[in-house]
């Protein structure tokens, strides 16, 4: 029995396990909920959640990270927020414990200036290698035609010399 | 003009150069502690021995110690122990325990099992003081001054090489003799 032939046997119990592992990444979403009196501050702690990020998982933001580290600070942040601090009051409090790296969103300061202007430097850079492009193409037009009567006369000359050359050969 | 601007490339391409190779090598999951220069935050918890003995940060006063963070379900904490061990016994440095998120019953039996580096052992079960200490995973590190101010935190497995390289400078810098 060949293995492509073993293979299609047992096709369906392949498609049984595959479909078994895509379906588990489903399961693991467990969120815990967190009720608020008013819609305003259940918007608010959605943005917040968003925007901090974790440090254990560090491609994540607390609101998709299901690490203990992760639920602890939302959990943080719901128990602030309850008790009426400010974005600004919960922000500091969980950078004063985990650093400027849990912010999505750094502060504009020293530090981060060159990050923070990098996207305006590179747009300026574009426009200026694309204007020196566009300079300096329209200034070798202009050389171009600036031929004198005597320099198109000897240009002509020269052509016809090249063309009726051609002609013989052919 | 022209000649210099052919020079641009191999500008660009040394300053990428030095800025990515400064990159390398640097583990990026191990963060500066957000409390280094900072005192020890507050807290109130038991001794993980003495339910009925209440620490505070008291316990870093006097001397410079270290502070690590362990719980019997991290098995990385399982791993460092016995380097642990090697410190508080053969080398003498005071390690305070912070037991991060256990039970204190498991705890206990842990440290019957493998020996007891700790010179006092804080019991945390909720987390409190760790969140509060920027803990994202245990074992944590840090190294305390005298006056109880954080100098460094050390994310991963302590063990000999980390000994010499960062914590025992560190604790010298700070009046230890190690």
């Amino acid at each position: 029995m060949t293995i492509v032939s073993l293979l299609s046997r047992f096709a369906p119990v392949w498609l049984a396990a595959l479909l078994i592992v895509l379906a588990l990444p489903a399961q693991a979403v467990v969120r815990d909920v967190y009720s608020f009196d008013t819609e305003e501050k259940q918007q608010r702690y959605q943005t917040m959640i968003i925007e901090l990020r974790c440090p254990k998982c560090q491609n994540q933001n607390i609101a998709d990270s299901n690490s203990p580290i992760s639920e602890d600070m939302r959990d943080e942040v719901f128990q602030m927020m309850t008790s009426g601090a400010s974005d600004v009051e919960i922000m500091d409090s969980l950078v004063g414990r985990f650093g400027e790296f849990i912010r999505y969103k750094p502060l504009v300061e020293k530090r981060t200036l060159l990050l923070w202007a990098t996207p305006a430097i590179s747009v300026f850079g574009g426009f200026l290698i694309v204007g020196g492009i566009v300079l300096r193409s329209r200034r070798n037009d202009q050389i171009d035609s600036e031929l004198s009567a005597e320099e198109r006369a000897r240009v002509e000359k020269i052509m016809d010399g090249h063309s009726g050359k051609s002609d013989s050969q052919t | 003009m022209k000649r210099v601007l052919l020079f641009l490339p191999l500008l660009v391409a040394l300053v990428l150069g030095v800025l990515l190779f400064s990159g390398i090598g640097k583990d990026p999951t191990k963060l500066d502690s957000a409390l280094v220069g900072k005192a020890v935050p507050e807290f109130a918890l038991e001794d993980l021995h003495r339910p009925e003995v209440q620490l505070s940060r008291q316990v870093f006063q006097g001397e410079p110690r270290l502070l690590n963070v362990w719980g019997t379900w991290c098995p990385s904490c399982r791993d460092e122990h016995a380097d642990l061990m090697w410190l508080a016994e053969d080398e003498g440095v005071p390690i305070v325990g912070l037991n991060y998120k256990d039970q204190r019953a498991k705890a206990k039996a842990w440290l019957e099992r493998l020996g007891d580096p700790y010179s006092t052992n804080v019991y945390d079960p909720k987390g409190s003081l760790g969140f509060d200490l920027g803990v994202y995973g245990a074992p944590e590190t840090f190294v305390i001054g005298a006056d109880g101010t954080v100098l460094h935190r050390h994310v991963g497995v302590v063990n000999k090489q980390v000994w010499e390289e960062t914590l025992r400078p560190l604790l010298n810098q700070a009046g230890g003799r190690y």
